[in-house]
């Protein structure tokens, strides 16, 4: 143990600490902007900086490790004026027409502001403009970046890819794509990971709420919007709601109050990919087509992204069936639409997702008979309906339980638990199981698939089954970085799967990268474990037991991997 | 009433004078990567603010291609800019009254020319493809990449034997470049931006004579691999010493009867004590190195019966043939090259050169030893002849300032013109054609004739130290690609056609310097290693000391010291003394961390293996 005086209070704290960490585990926050725990611990914003009795420079707290004897000040008369006057050299470059920024209210360098009562900045205003492609999923504001360098750490370290990077020298060093591309041009898996860590809205998704808004104006749009698993997890943050108080009952009436025509739950395509993806994945397993290589999962845009840039040669390993999103969003311009009467062109299908890269993802084709256009027109993320709730000016407390609209109304706790890392292998495991021995397992039998922690044991959790004498060797990971280690390994033949489950995002969809932002934490396990939580209460634990999915397969797509489902259902992922 | 006063400076020119030796320090110690338009910019407002303001050009044209230089960097140019900014600089060289206005155009005038590149990327996209390339410039430097803040920190906390493992990582020669690498580390340390750089040689120094034996660390489980490396220089050794420590049997042949190569016969003892080299040596050797010695490459073995017998071949076999300066009577006794003249004195065969004359042709460090030496023998006279001034010899400063005040004559601007041979065929003495310095051309002076008639410096034993060659002929014959006298490698130190066979260091570089032929050795021992399947990494478990959070004030630099010269040209025993701990203490103190504080934390800060 250490034992040092922080602002007048002896404390004592395990070596190693840094002075940030003593300080806040003995109630002492010290303000922060570039730090990321692990992550970022450069010292660059310096507005962590403390005095230490006996020098005369100031040190930061973020990096600096706890030392026998130290005296510290977190907040002496010279801290407050230097830490006050590099917060004003930030602002000084930092776009501060707050009101129309995505992140006011919730904004790191806003609160250190506020917190230090900067009313006045005595510096010029000089705010760099770099252009940017606005259509793009993602969206970089130069003139509100702080140059903290987060995005370009998140993307190295976490997601391995390395999007982003300091470009130039001296008084014009800025962040930019790496490597003098342009977004397009990079491999950005749009896992929107360097959003949920950015301090301030230098970096946000493309707004899409103005398209939503204006597609329920139209008269002519029958409006169908679909909420992702994830989104029940992490909604209700925002908007003041405990997680027991945000169902995905009020999300949906949200949306029907703000004009939405018909509303479902993406737990019921989750189901509908787990009859596809288990059919296809015991097909392909059964005719030894997994001997060398595992099947991957296919429900993660970001994924997709990301092994067709980085792992081209490994696509055809890819599950041909389409995410949940995109199954639903076909079978509402399909089905839905010969049920309720009106043509694929009137039907507009929204999804309110946790996630940037389901954006990209919905650029992909549908042609269904005489109809050619998108399975889905539009996405919004988390934050957006937030936003779209609070513009609609509705009280939370109001929101009332609805179910979601029939013919596509049931759900399974296997569906709700695609929002978290495993959780998609657990589904598919659960009626893999029951296709194989045409008997139900203990709903919990796969339990081994999931993350006993946040990132435990690098992001990949392994696990091998039998059924019978038919043996199942999975793997689960979460996180790009985790991802591409692991196929290293796999590549290297150090290690052998059948059927790997891959999520971009930390955590999982419950991480993702449209999720409410919580600055310097990670909520995603918490999240996570309210998904299990919600599973475990679930009446229906089985996709396969999803009686509305069986009656639409009765009814239209006859059975998984049929004719019809082939193209409607699945794609062939082009590299 | 007084007619005159006397000139006492103002304060405030007291101060500009201590800002210029400021920015001087500064410059030095700039680091490379730093966008060239930028650099341009800064350069030209510093030039502007030097101007009398008397004259148009100076006064006003600056400032405009000022601006210029700053729409290029605001992405607000056209590629019409260059061209007025290059007429508007063109018209200003040439128009300018003094130095002040058209050397500062010139400046801006090279950028254009010299890296439009940059201009025109800053103008199409707007964007600067330079980045901070060299966080902590010490490690950047070093060829070998040590990690020198990491073995400071350990050296300011006693813990000698630590800084020699982390050394080792990079270099398992720490002893020898204690005392004699060529430290390119200081050449840019940030210490400068301060007051002076680290001496981070001393305290190299310091590590290797406090630490006692050091072991060097365990091999890995050997791969039954082996590899014959040809030549017991720095860089075999090296490459052996690293090939073991990844599990593979190094077989070195040398045809000397010791290893070390140039460190045993080329650099003189006063400068590195073989016992001292023999601790690097031995612990080289600990490792399970064979070594085979007296062999020669293509006279007992050839590549081919190497390339057979062995998994892999690196041929590290230096530069240790001598250049020839094409003079008549250069084979006559009494004439040597500096290579066979110093590895005699290192085999031991003392010449005795009692009451000699005794001259030097040449101004690098190998000159230096050379005259050294020939005076510890016993010379009466001993000088250097060089073509140029002392301030264009290439030797160190401090090897030239050792050899004068050993009593060395330096007779520079003159350049041998012809040999005079008596009968018996021994050398008399050397006629030199007097120079004079000229114009400087690739940024070095040049010299030209005076006219004057050619001087007579009489001599006994003339040496030639005008630079070494490498045995190439072998090897060219067994089609290893050569060329300019060098063998030409892929930069992994392969070759295109002959899987299997590397090459490394002074051989594949031309002469250079210790640390390059050990960069040289880390180099083709991964590739070797890659090449025979395997994926081995070095790295070092020493945990070093966090950054110490003191204020940095300013404090003078430890010099190491040396023996009284009249005292040491007696003998061949050490020159340089070590500091005391204490001094190594404050030395170590004075390390600015750039692992720690800076660009260093974010990127590029340390590299725990390779």
């Amino acid at each position: 143990m250490v034992n040092l005086m922080i602002d007048g209070k002896q404390i004592s704290v395990k070596e190693n600490t840094t002075i940030m960490e003593a300080a806040a585990q003995n109630g002492i926050p010290i303000p922060k902007l570039c730090y990321l725990k692990g992550i970022n611990e450069i010292a660059a914003c310096r507005v962590c900086v403390v005095e230490l009795e006996g020098k005369e420079k100031l040190i930061t707290s973020c990096n600096n490790v706890a030392e026998e004897g130290m005296v510290i000040y977190t907040n002496s008369p010279k801290v407050r004026r230097h830490r006050r006057t590099t917060v004003e050299l930030i602002l000084s470059q930092h776009d501060c027409q707050c009101v129309s920024c995505a992140r006011s209210g919730n904004c790191s360098l806003q609160s250190v502001a506020n917190d230090l009562n900067i009313l006045d900045i005595p510096y010029k205003t000089m705010l760099e403009r770099q252009p940017w492609d606005k259509k793009f999923p993602l969206i970089r504001d130069s003139s509100k970046c702080i140059k903290c360098m987060r995005c370009v750490q998140v993307c190295e370290k976490v997601q391995g890819l390395g999007v982003w990077d300091v470009e130039g020298t001296g008084s014009r060093t800025t962040v930019n794509v790496a490597g003098h591309k342009s977004i397009r041009e990079a491999d950005c898996a749009l896992c929107g990971q360097c959003i949920t860590h950015c301090p301030v809205g230098a970096l946000r998704e493309r707004d899409d709420t103005e398209k939503v808004w204006n597609a329920i104006e139209d008269k002519n749009k029958t409006v169908v919007v679909q909420v992702a698993p994830a989104v029940r997890a992490a909604w209700g943050e925002e908007l003041g709601l405990k997680p027991e108080e945000a169902t995905v009952g009020k999300i949906l009436d949200a949306c029907k109050r703000m004009g939405a025509d018909y509303v479902f739950d993406t737990t019921f395509s989750a189901d509908l990919t787990i009859m596809e993806e288990g059919t296809e994945f015991l097909k392909r397993f059964t005719e030894g087509e997994l001997k060398e290589r595992p099947m991957f999962t296919s429900c993660c845009p970001g994924w997709i992204r990301f092994i067709k840039s980085q792992f081209p040669h490994l696509v055809r390993q890819l599950s041909t069936a389409k995410s949940p999103q995109q199954m639903f969003g076909a079978a509402m311009k399909t089905y839905f639409a010969e049920k309720i009467g009106v043509s694929p062109e009137q039907i507009y299908t929204v999804s309110v997702m946790p996630c940037v890269a389901k954006k990209g993802e919905r650029e992909m084709e549908l042609f269904y008979g005489e109809y050619a256009g998108h399975d889905i027109d539009a996405v919004i993320t988390t934050r957006e309906l937030v936003k779209m709730i609070r513009s609609a000016h509705i009280r939370p407390d109001t929101l009332e339980d609805r179910a979601s609209d029939r013919p596509m109304q049931q759900g399974s706790g296997a569906g709700v638990i695609f929002g978290v890392t495993g959780g998609v292998m657990e589904a598919a495991l659960r009626s893999a199981y029951y296709l194989l021995k045409k008997e139900n397992p203990p709903a919990d039998a796969f339990k081994a698939v999931r993350s006993p922690e946040f990132q435990a044991n690098d992001g990949v959790i392994e696990a091998e089954f039998a059924i019978d004498d038919v043996k199942v060797r999975t793997a689960v990971v979460s996180g790009l970085g985790n991802t591409r280690r692991l196929l290293n390994r796999i590549e290297r033949g150090e290690v052998h799967y059948d059927f790997v489950e891959v999520m971009a995002c930390p955590g999982g969809c419950v991480g993702g990268g449209g999720q409410p932002i919580h600055d310097g934490e990670e909520l995603a396990f918490e999240r996570g474990q309210n998904l299990y939580y919600l599973d475990e209460g679930a009446q229906l634990r089985f996709s396969h037991e999803n009686e509305d999915i069986l009656a639409m397969y009765e009814e239209y797509f006859e059975k998984p991997m049929s004719h019809k489902a082939h193209m409607l259902l699945h794609t062939e992922h082009e590299r | 009433m007084s007619r005159l006063e006397i000139d006492s400076p103002k304060r405030a020119r007291i101060v500009m004078e201590e800002l210029y030796k400021d920015l001087e320090r500064r410059i030095e110690s700039s680091p490379p990567g730093l966008c060239p338009v930028d650099m341009s910019r800064a350069f030209l407002e510093l030039c502007h603010a030097q101007t009398c303001g008397k004259c148009v050009p100076c006064r006003i044209g600056l400032g405009q291609l000022n601006h210029f230089i700053k729409d290029v960097l605001d992405g607000k140019a056209t590629m019409e800019t260059l061209d007025i900014m290059e007429q508007t600089a063109l018209s200003i060289m040439e128009s300018a009254d003094c130095a002040i206005g058209y050397e500062a155009a010139h400046m801006v005038y090279k950028g254009l020319i010299g890296y439009r590149d940059d201009y025109e990327e800053h103008i199409r996209n707007g964007r600067c493809t330079c980045t901070y390339s060299q966080p902590v410039p010490c490690v950047s430097l070093c060829p070998a990449h040590v990690d020198i803040p990491g073995y400071i920190a350990l050296v300011r906390e006693g813990r000698y034997a630590d800084a020699i493992r982390l050394i080792r990582k990079d270099n398992p020669f720490p002893t020898t470049c204690g005392f004699i690498c060529e430290h390119p580390c200081e050449a840019r340390c940030r210490r400068n931006m301060v007051d002076d750089s680290i001496n981070i040689r001393g305290l190299k120094r310091v590590a290797a004579d406090f630490a006692g034996e050091v072991d060097p660390p365990v091999c890995a489980p050997s791969t039954g691999k082996k590899i014959a490396v040809l030549g017991g220089g720095p860089g075999g050794l090296s490459a052996a010493y690293y090939l073991q420590l990844m599990g593979h049997q190094a077989t070195v042949y040398e045809m000397l009867p010791k290893l070390g190569g140039m460190l045993r016969y080329g650099i003189p003892n006063y400068r590195l004590p073989k016992d001292r080299l023999e601790e690097d040596v031995n612990a080289i050797l600990k490792t399970g190195v064979e070594v085979k010695h007296g062999l020669k490459i293509g006279q007992d073995i050839t590549i081919q019966e190497l390339r057979n017998q062995y998994d892999a071949v690196l041929i590290t076999i230096g530069a240790s043939t001598d250049k020839k300066m094409g003079l008549e009577g250069e084979d006559a006794d009494g004439v040597l090259s500096a290579v066979q003249f110093l590895r005699n004195v290192g085999r031991n065969e003392i010449m005795d050169l009692s009451g000699k004359e005794v001259a030097v042709i040449g101004g690098g460090n190998v000159s230096m030893d050379a005259v050294r030496t020939a005076k510890r023998l016993g010379a009466k006279k001993v000088s250097i002849v060089y073509r140029r001034r002392v301030a264009d010899m290439t030797a160190l400063p401090g090897e030239i300032e050792g050899a004068v005040a050993e009593g060395i004559e330096l007779q520079t601007l003159k350049a041998p013109s012809s040999l005079k041979v008596n009968e018996a065929n021994h050398i008399e003495g050397i006629y030199v054609k007097p120079q004079m310095v000229s114009a400087i051309r690739d940024g070095r002076a040049s010299i030209k004739p005076t006219g004057e008639e050619d001087i007579y410096i009489p001599c006994d034993i003339l040496i030639v130290a005008i630079g070494q060659n490498i045995e190439t002929r072998h090897f060219e014959e067994a089609g290893i690609p050569i060329e300019r006298g060098k063998i030409l490698t892929k930069s992994t130190g392969a070759f295109e056609n002959m899987p299997g066979v590397f090459a490394g260091g002074d051989c594949a570089s031309g002469p250079a310097s210790v640390i390059k032929a050990i960069a040289a050795a880390k180099v083709v021992a991964a590739n070797i290693d890659e090449y025979l399947g395997y994926h081995h990494e070095i790295s070092c478990d020493v945990e070093i000391p966090e950054a110490r959070l003191d204020d940095r004030t300013p404090c003078g630099r430890v010099n190491l010291t040396e023996r009284e010269a009249c005292e040491r040209v007696c003998d061949f025993e050490g020159v340089e003394n070590c500091m005391t701990e204490k001094e190594a203490k404050q030395e170590a103190g004075r390390c600015l961390r750039c692992d720690h504080f800076g660009y260093g934390i974010f990127k590029g800060g340390r590299e725990k293996l390779w």
